[in-house]
């Protein structure tokens, strides 16, 4: 969806202001925030990408003044309430147990899936982006819909976030890390060039 | 609101909105089963004190130090970072990008925070931010100028949207004059920054 | 500039709330807002009026009504220009003043550089000032459905460049151009000629 989330080219956001020697959390809430979220991955009661389509979901206003972890946490009981968890009557669900925490974060969750349709593009091929406008969730960024670049690296298969934020299954897509040239992009930055990682279904032939 | 100590051991009086709503939320999901807290006291003790950017900055000092190693991280970066120990997750497909003198890498994430954590922890603040999002991608040389960095007008800069589950981290350039280092001595002057591409190593 | 005003084609606002009556205004405080809006002699251009209100921070913009976008302007612009107090609009000037016929139209030597009827593609440009060409029209191409005559450049006026007149076209894209989707719609932008390019 075009929704708060997309803000690359945006406008007036003001300085970027990195702070010295920031510290991990800025409060303890914010630790519990994170933990939390993590915990709650681990109920499969959603996916990645679901939970990054409830955070987009959040309105641009309060999106764009909130910390992350206050998006965080808003989307974690945007997902609860939909599933009428928080209101609802225990159920009984996967928990991430704390000796289980360490084996769980080093096996991770790749994302990559065999699948038997070879590759539509090679590396070098040119490929436009095209016009999608889902009212999804979609990881194909505004900024570069109908600009043209070229295939620079082929990952294989990956779960598809346009499917799978939906229920829709995992749906796996060859992905590819696509070349642009800035100017294409933008009209400026001359030689600069930016990359981005889009699925197969986002692209087609010049 | 005190940045150590934890927030169970306050009276809620000195809680924020948001810190009062957390530690409700806590107590339902706890309550209800679904949340081990014990399992959340480890999950913050990893982030706090496991997994950070010194991880990361070893993996560069070896890329100086180790041909062979560079090389196999250009060529399959999961593996080569897996071998000197850091994986998991978000950092299950790694792509490492080397900064040259023709060459400045620099890696967003304007759609959310997509960040190897494995390598570089959790992001800062500003990462996430919109002023940040927003502007990686469409001038990028007004942030690096906002981080202190201006490069030669005949280095290109390029910009990797972490868009999908690939993460990317960025080999900066080795400083001058670093002959001697041992691959520690070299891995204390690689910074955070440097490694997300708004800084220079040393 | 890509600021929050550039709403065209965003997701997630919700519906569309619009009930059946509505008052002029909501608040006394937006009936004297409107109000000072049009008698202060402020010495600012509309174009530059536009600028203030999208010069606010993106949350703050969609967080805020309308009239307080009205009011950050005007708070703004009062920081660099003192207003004329010589001659102060009047009750009796007020009729006179709001169905006065102003125009954006001027004379230029140069003939319009397209005709009706021409493909035209808007350019990839993404300037940090004020422009009146939405985000949502670049890049695409189009067809001149109207020639209005050389209008004042928001894109010059705003920076105190002066009007720098330049012919302005009303723009006809097709939605499937624009969206992606297949429906038969027709959308029309008003484009001045600098922002267009000829579609080969």
């Amino acid at each position: 969806m075009n929704g708060p989330q997309d803000l690359g080219g945006m406008m007036g956001f003001g300085a970027i202001a990195p702070e010295a020697n920031e510290p991990l959390f800025h409060a303890p809430w914010e630790k519990r925030a994170l933990a939390l979220s993590l915990a709650m991955g681990a109920t499969r009661q959603w996916s990645i990408d679901t939970s990054r389509h409830a955070r987009e979901k959040i309105p641009h206003h309060q999106y764009w003044s909130l910390s992350y972890y206050e998006i965080w946490i808003e989307g974690l009981l945007r997902l609860m309430n939909e599933r009428n968890m928080l209101d609802g009557p225990p159920k009984t669900l996967p928990r991430l147990e704390a000796q289980n925490v360490a084996p769980v974060l080093a096996k991770g969750s790749a994302c990559n899936r065999e699948v038997s349709s070879p590759p539509l593009f090679n590396i070098g091929d040119r490929v436009r982006v095209r016009n999608l406008q889902p009212m999804g969730h979609t990881r194909l960024p505004g900024y570069l819909r109908g600009k043209t670049g070229e295939i620079a690296l082929h990952h294989k298969a990956h779960v598809f976030p346009d499917s799978n934020a939906h229920g829709s299954g995992e749906n796996p897509q060859h992905l590819y890390t696509v070349r642009f040239f800035a100017r294409h992009v933008f009209g400026k930055n001359a030689d600069d060039f930016l990359q981005a990682d889009l699925f197969e279904p986002y692209l087609e032939a010049p | 609101m005190p940045h150590d100590g934890h927030d169970h051991e306050h009276e809620n009086s000195e809680l924020s909105p948001i810190a009062l709503r957390v530690k409700a939320l806590e107590s339902l999901l706890v309550e209800k089963g679904y949340v081990d807290p014990a399992a959340l006291d480890v999950l913050i003790d990893t982030y706090e004190t496991k997994i950070g950017p010194r991880n990361g900055a070893k993996v560069v000092a070896k890329a100086w130090t180790d041909p062979a190693f560079a090389d196999w991280l250009k060529k399959d970066a999961t593996a080569a970072i897996e071998s000197v120990g850091y994986s998991g997750r978000q950092g299950e497909h790694m792509v490492a990008v080397f900064n040259t003198p023709e060459i400045h890498n620099m890696v967003v994430c304007t759609l959310c925070s997509c960040y190897p954590w494995p390598v570089l922890g959790l992001p800062p603040v500003w990462y996430k931010s919109p002023p940040y999002r927003s502007r990686a991608v469409i001038d990028p040389r007004s942030v690096l100028a906002e981080f202190g960095m201006t490069l030669a007008e005949t280095t290109k800069v390029s910009v990797w949207d972490s868009t999908a589950e690939i993460r990317y981290l960025v080999i900066p350039m080795r400083p001058a004059n670093t002959e001697g280092m041992s691959e520690e001595q070299l891995a204390a002057i690689v910074n955070r920054d440097s490694m997300i591409g708004t800084r220079l190593a040393g | 500039m890509n600021g929050a005003h550039d709403l065209g084609g965003q997701m997630g606002f919700g519906p569309i709330d619009a009930p059946a009556t509505e008052p002029v205004f909501h608040e006394n405080w937006e009936a004297r807002m409107a109000a000072l809006s049009m008698t202060v002699a402020g010495g600012w251009t509309i174009d530059e009026d536009r600028s203030a209100c999208e010069s606010m921070h993106p949350a703050k913009y969609l967080r805020t009504s309308y009239y307080e976008h009205w009011l950050h302007g005007m708070e703004s612009l009062l920081q660099k220009y003192t207003p004329d107090s010589s001659s102060p609009t009047r009750p009796q000037d007020v009729w006179a003043a709001v169905t006065a016929r102003g125009s954006y139209i001027r004379q230029v030597p140069n003939a319009a550089a397209f005709a009706i009827g021409q493909k035209i593609r808007v350019k990839i440009m993404n300037p940090e000032t004020h422009t009146r060409a939405p985000r949502y029209v670049r890049g695409h191409v189009g067809e001149v459905a109207r020639i209005n005559g050389a209008h004042v450049f928001p894109d010059s006026n705003v920076l105190g460049l002066g009007e720098n007149p330049q012919w302005l076209y009303t723009v006809r894209f097709t939605a499937n151009e624009l969206w992606g989707n297949t429906a038969s719609d027709a959308i029309h932008a008003d484009l001045w000629e600098p922002y267009l390019e000829p579609a080969s």
